[in-house]
């Protein structure tokens, strides 16, 4: 019984991400069909209840076209961005490191420290450069407080924190390209786009794909700036689909309805899970 | 002008703007944390009239009282053992799955494989509501020991795949080798595997240790109680109450960004290691 061992040195990652992850997240689907409130012992079941009355709520659509227009936002924004940065660094034979150093101090700092130090200084319309800029005359509307620019206030900030890492990890995957190839296309005339088109983009393809699905996962998932500069608000502007679920749970105590967004939401990242285990496929089969 | 100059002027010009482009980026990058810089010395007053002017006087008394009224001292060291605690029970979980993955020693490593591929997009929504309960109920919100666990569970999918690709680098020669000479898997992967694979550790150490620190919601939710808040939650509840002092919060903004940019400069290597490690296909 050789391999028992080896199932004993799996035993303590499965476990701690079961009783975590796997076991509460079953109960969550249980819960979904109940009106459980969280701390009542009386949990009824009411069937697909949970799932018609968030279908029937306009905030629940709101939400997810919020997540839509995030997603859009994300999967042109920061990867434009980031490839067109990390294709000049590429070109670039000093100082390529110190630049990546730069873009990537937002993407290490903590989403309460981006969001606090950005709500405070630059978004208050009292104390902030908004502040200032109406002060000197310019009518620059609150970019938070209106139910117009608050997504994409919002938005900004996040990529602000997000672009760099993107830039990293492009940079790392064209520098992948095998430098023959890319020497055998210029000694064949071919100009730059044609050598980033021809050479470099097949071979970072993959990489490309992958984030792509990342982003339109964690873009499904996004909580933590939307829930720091917003709330939600205003007027549910920028409610997505998590502070929608978080609000339900945690502020009215609806948590079977709270379940119910929870696993609609996981639905949302299992088929882009899918999606990444096929991409993962050669390193599965390997 | 001869041709020759006017082919050297073009591509200068054709360097120069693209190197133009990379600096603007880098502005973009650090004009906010500038901005929190040069305004944590100034008085409340001198940031309304102009935030973007330079001090004209240095006071640093906004650091001692952001330290104070933050609660700092608790918050830091909370912050430590939480990340502390957070990267020892991933590391220990990590490599030994990483290693039973790696080397294909049980007939279900896809599936376990393919577990911690799906868990690693799972939504915290998803188990966020009956652990809260759970935890309520069981009188832990706000333990820091507790905690590190649920933050330990939800870095170690990434974890667990990092620590297989470090290990699937480590020739097949060298624990073969060591079977021969009839080692025991014990003294296999605690005197040979992980001293190879030490790189990868402080890899994985530095992901889930910045991520700890760095963590939002689950801390929010379940640290509860003044005692028990991280850095970043002590920060947070400067908010709302000290907005009418500017120069004390962003003394406290730059209390929370200067150590994690120092220890950033600091182990860049391997934080990118981990960021590439984790994305780049091919």
């Amino acid at each position: 019984m050789k391999s028992f061992r080896y199932y004993i040195l799996l035993l303590p990652a499965l476990l701690l991400s079961m009783s975590v992850v796997l076991i509460p997240g079953l109960l969550t689907a249980y819960i979904s069909f109940t009106d459980w409130n969280g701390v009542s012992p009386q949990i009824n079941w009411i069937g697909l209840g949970n799932f018609r009355a968030i279908f029937a709520d306009n905030v629940f659509w709101k939400a997810l076209g919020n997540n839509i227009r995030w997603t859009i936002l994300f999967v042109t924004v920061p990867v434009f961005i980031g490839m067109l940065s990390a294709v000049l660094l590429l070109g670039r034979r000093i100082n390529a490191t110190l630049y990546q150093l730069i873009y990537l101090f937002p993407y290490v700092l903590a989403p309460i420290t981006n969001a606090l130090l950005w709500l405070n200084i630059i978004f208050n319309p009292l104390t902030g450069v908004i502040g200032f800029l109406r002060k000197i005359g310019l009518n620059v509307p609150a970019p938070l407080g209106n139910i117009n620019t608050a997504l994409y206030a919002v938005a900004a900030v996040d990529i602000w924190h997000y672009w760099g890492f993107l830039t990293v990890v492009y940079l790392a995957s064209l520098r992948q390209t095998p430098m023959d190839q890319v020497e055998a296309a210029q000694a064949e005339g071919a100009n730059g786009w044609q050598v980033f088109r021809y050479v470099y983009f097949p071979s970072i393809l993959p990489t490309v794909l992958l984030m792509y699905v990342m982003i339109i996962i964690f873009s499904f998932l996004t909580f933590d700036y939307v829930y720091l500069l917003t709330g939600g608000g205003p007027a549910h502007a920028t409610e997505m689909l998590s502070t929608y679920a978080y609000t339900l749970g945690f502020s009215t105590f609806q948590v079977g309805r709270a379940s119910a967004v929870g696993l609609v939401m996981s639905m949302f990242g299992l088929i882009a899970a899918a999606f990444y285990t096929w991409l993962s496929r050669r390193e599965i089969t390997e | 002008m001869s041709h020759n100059v006017s082919d050297h002027a073009k591509r200068k010009i054709g360097n120069a703007f693209p190197h133009l482009i990379l600096i603007i980026l880098a502005a973009i990058a650090l004009a906010p944390l500038l901005l929190v810089l040069i305004n944590s010395v100034k008085e409340h007053a001198d940031i309304v009239r102009n935030p973007l002017a330079l001090p004209t006087t240095i006071d640093l008394a906004n650091y001692a009282d952001a330290w104070h009224y933050g609660k700092f001292s608790r918050g830091f060291i909370n912050s430590i053992m939480l990340s502390g605690m957070t990267i020892l029970i991933v590391l220990f979980c990590s490599s030994l799955a990483g290693y039973v993955l790696a080397g294909k020693k049980v007939r279900i490593w896809p599936l376990v494989l393919i577990y911690f591929l799906v868990a690693m997009t799972i939504p915290i929504q998803l188990f966020l509501f009956p652990l809260y309960f759970i935890f309520a109920r069981l009188h832990l919100l706000g333990n820091l020991i507790a905690m590190s666990f649920v933050l330990a569970a939800i870095n170690l999918p990434l974890a667990v795949l990092l620590m297989r690709t470090f290990f699937l680098q480590v020739p097949k020669e060298l624990e073969e080798a060591a079977q021969i000479d009839g080692a025991t898997t014990r003294q296999i992967l605690w005197n040979i595997m992980l001293p190879v694979v030490s790189p990868g550790l402080i890899t994985v150490a530095v992901i889930v240790g910045l991520a700890s620190w760095n963590e939002f919601l689950l801390t929010s939710t379940f640290l509860q109680g003044e005692k028990n808040f991280t850095a970043t939650l002590g920060f947070l509840s400067l908010n709302g109450t000290y907005n009418v002092d500017q120069g004390l919060m962003m003394a406290a903004a730059v209390i929370m960004i200067a150590p994690i940019i120092i220890f950033f400069i600091s182990i860049q290597r391997y934080f990118i290691d981990g960021l590439v490690g984790g994305s780049v296909k091919g």
